[in-house]
């Protein structure tokens, strides 16, 4: 009612807020800045990773130019390097691993929050999120052990039997075992804890009055997830699937083990082929050559950016769930 | 189990309890109610009211260790016997709930027009009368018929409140449950939907359950009094409210406790 007296108060709280902030305490003020410098550590740090990067392929930029992305050779003796070949191979096991694993993480993440009794849920859900902490070498091992010889003698033969056909050649080829498929398979499997804890998450956020409404105009069960859940998380699905994809182009060992180490391109899945990551865990012990490594050093570079660029759209995709739900 | 519905009443409950877990929150309620009136149930918090309400349809019995035994009559059918699909008896019976829940991510025309999808009709002429239609009866039309595809989430509480009446007239249940529909409603939306279960029951039986005295006052033609799972007294509203034959439900309705 009186603005001058409503000022002087407001004031008068500014002034006590503003002296205590002054009085604070010695180890509160440590604390903050320990805290901002680890934050901006972190950003300084991301930064340096890719200068650096920058830095060690700058030979291999100005030698090969945009060539590099378009080439798909990569002939270390010869001393010709492009990346093409091993973009195809992330790219295509990549893809693969997250056709298999987005219906596989949605049943997952649909089962658990929708349909299980709570503690099998708990017990399941904590199994699922096991195969995240297991070491990527193991994947690998499991995978080169007995994944890659069970393709070799049943899946692809069955595969190339009733789909190998010549005017869609992915499932023709000689039975390798390892391969583009063999590590869509064992990609799919590491992402799934990923994509389906997500999923679980966008699922948690639907209202249970949603699913309700669906069952009281006569839904079954299956038709009030699709309708509710499903429908309504369409968004973070496709978040938490990014997400995914980003953490399996850039996944390392367990490829290295099975994708089977040969840099070409290939119509078959059965073939052999190496990825980003692959390639730089095999050959950089034995990269010598300056303009070799720096080769290598510039898929680091496009690997990192990928992977930058796909967990931020992830990110933004999740996020605007979230906002949304709260409204 | 012969002439169970030589009466003309719509719905007959029979000895109906219902349980969540260990907790018996309705007590053997029976209770008629006649086609095309409006049934208010009425009574303090945790009475057991919605839980009634809820095993009208069935849906009680989907939330975890939740479950209902007695019997149910709709149509010559009991609703609680072995043989019945709980999906199929929802489809005739419609629910509106307390909050205003339309289905996110989806237009003001899918909306209304879900429940026809689940029944398998997806001929689009089809779909886009019964949509008109039902919005028309739930008195929104005039306000959404230019941005049927805006989502239905859009719209203002009250207008999503009556988006869900017509999601649920659109399969043209005979019988229609609210459950406190206007608890999250500011006053001018409430008495809009007040005014529409006026129209709506000369097609639809209405039974609501409601927290407002003066509302169940206003729009019903009978009032059931729950308390602590007990139906304590049932009649015509005027009755229940003027000389109720029984002394909780004065001291209810005079604001004594509740």
């Amino acid at each position: 009612m009186v603005p001058e007296e409503k000022l002087a108060a407001v004031s008068a709280v500014q002034n006590v807020t503003a002296h205590s902030h002054r009085e604070k305490h010695f180890s509160d003020r440590l604390f903050f800045w320990f805290l901002r410098a680890s934050g901006l550590g972190v950003l300084a740090l991301l930064l340096s990773i890719g200068i650096f990067l920058f830095r060690a392929s700058q030979p291999a930029i100005e030698y090969f130019g945009w060539n590099f992305l378009s080439s798909q050779n990569w002939d270390p003796v010869a001393k010709d390097f492009g990346a093409l070949a091993v973009v195809f191979g992330t790219v295509v096991s990549s893809v693969l691993a997250m056709l298999i694993a987005t219906p596989m993480s949605i049943g997952v993440a649909l089962f658990l929050n929708e349909l299980a009794p709570r503690s099998v849920a708990r017990l399941a859900g904590f199994l699922v999120e096991m195969l995240a902490a297991i070491p990527s070498v193991v994947y690998g091992l499991w995978g080169f052990f007995l994944l890659a010889p069970w393709m070799r003698s049943t899946v692809q033969p069955f595969l190339g039997e009733y789909f190998g056909f010549d005017f869609f050649p992915i499932f023709l080829g000689p039975p390798y075992g390892v391969g583009m498929l063999t590590a869509g398979v064992i990609l799919s499997i590491m992402v799934t804890p990923t994509v389906s804890s997500i999923c679980r998450e966008v699922f948690k956020a639907v209202p249970r009055a949603n699913r309700e409404a669906a069952l009281a105009l006569g839904a079954t069960r299956w038709e009030s997830m699709k309708v509710s859940v499903l429908r309504a998380s369409r968004v973070g699905i496709v978040g938490a699937v990014i997400l995914g994809l980003g953490r399996a182009l850039g996944e390392t060992m367990a490829v290295t083990m099975v994708i089977g180490n040969r840099t070409e391109i290939s119509s078959s899945l059965f073939a052999p082929a190496q990825s980003m990551a692959s390639i730089i865990a095999s050959e950089y012990p034995e990269a010598a050559e300056k303009l070799h490594l720096a080769a290598l050093a510039e898929i680091g570079l496009l690997l990192f950016g990928v992977t930058f660029v796909m967990n931020a759209i992830a990110r933004l995709f999740v996020w605007q769930v979230k906002r949304r739900v709260k409204g | 189990m012969t002439a169970q519905n030589s009466n003309s009443a719509v719905l007959q409950i029979r000895q109906l309890d219902a349980w969540f877990g260990q907790h018996h929150a309705v007590h053997g309620v029976s209770l008629e109610i006649e086609p095309k009136t409006v049934t208010a149930i009425i009574g303090p918090s945790g009475c057991g009211k919605s839980t009634f309400i809820r095993c009208l349809n069935r849906l009680h019995e989907e939330v975890p260790s939740a479950r209902a035994s007695g019997q149910v009559w709709l149509e010559n059918q009991d609703i609680y016997a072995s043989d019945v699909d709980p999906v199929r008896i929802r489809r005739k019976i419609g629910m509106v709930f307390q909050k205003p829940n339309p289905f996110p991510a989806m237009s003001i025309f899918d909306n209304v027009a879900a429940g026809l999808k689940l029944s398998g009709i997806r001929r689009r002429s089809v779909l886009r009368e019964v949509v008109e239609r039902s919005l028309r009866n739930a008195a929104l039309w005039e306000e959404v018929k230019d941005k049927l595809t805006a989502p239905g989430t859009s719209l203002s509480g009250g207008q999503q409140q009556r988006l869900c009446i017509a999601r649920a007239l659109a399969v043209q249940p005979p019988v229609l449950l609210m459950d406190e529909p206007t608890s999250a409603l500011d006053p001018i939306s409430t008495a809009k939907i007040e005014e529409l279960i006026q129209e709506l029951k000369r097609e639809v039986t209405i039974v609501i359950v409601t927290h407002n005295m003066q509302q169940a006052a206003r729009i019903s033609d009978k009032t059931a009094f729950f308390l602590m799972g007990d139906l304590v007294e049932f009649g015509d509203t005027s009755t229940v409210f003027t000389v109720p034959k029984e002394e909780r439900t004065e001291r209810y309705i005079t604001g004594k406790f509740g």
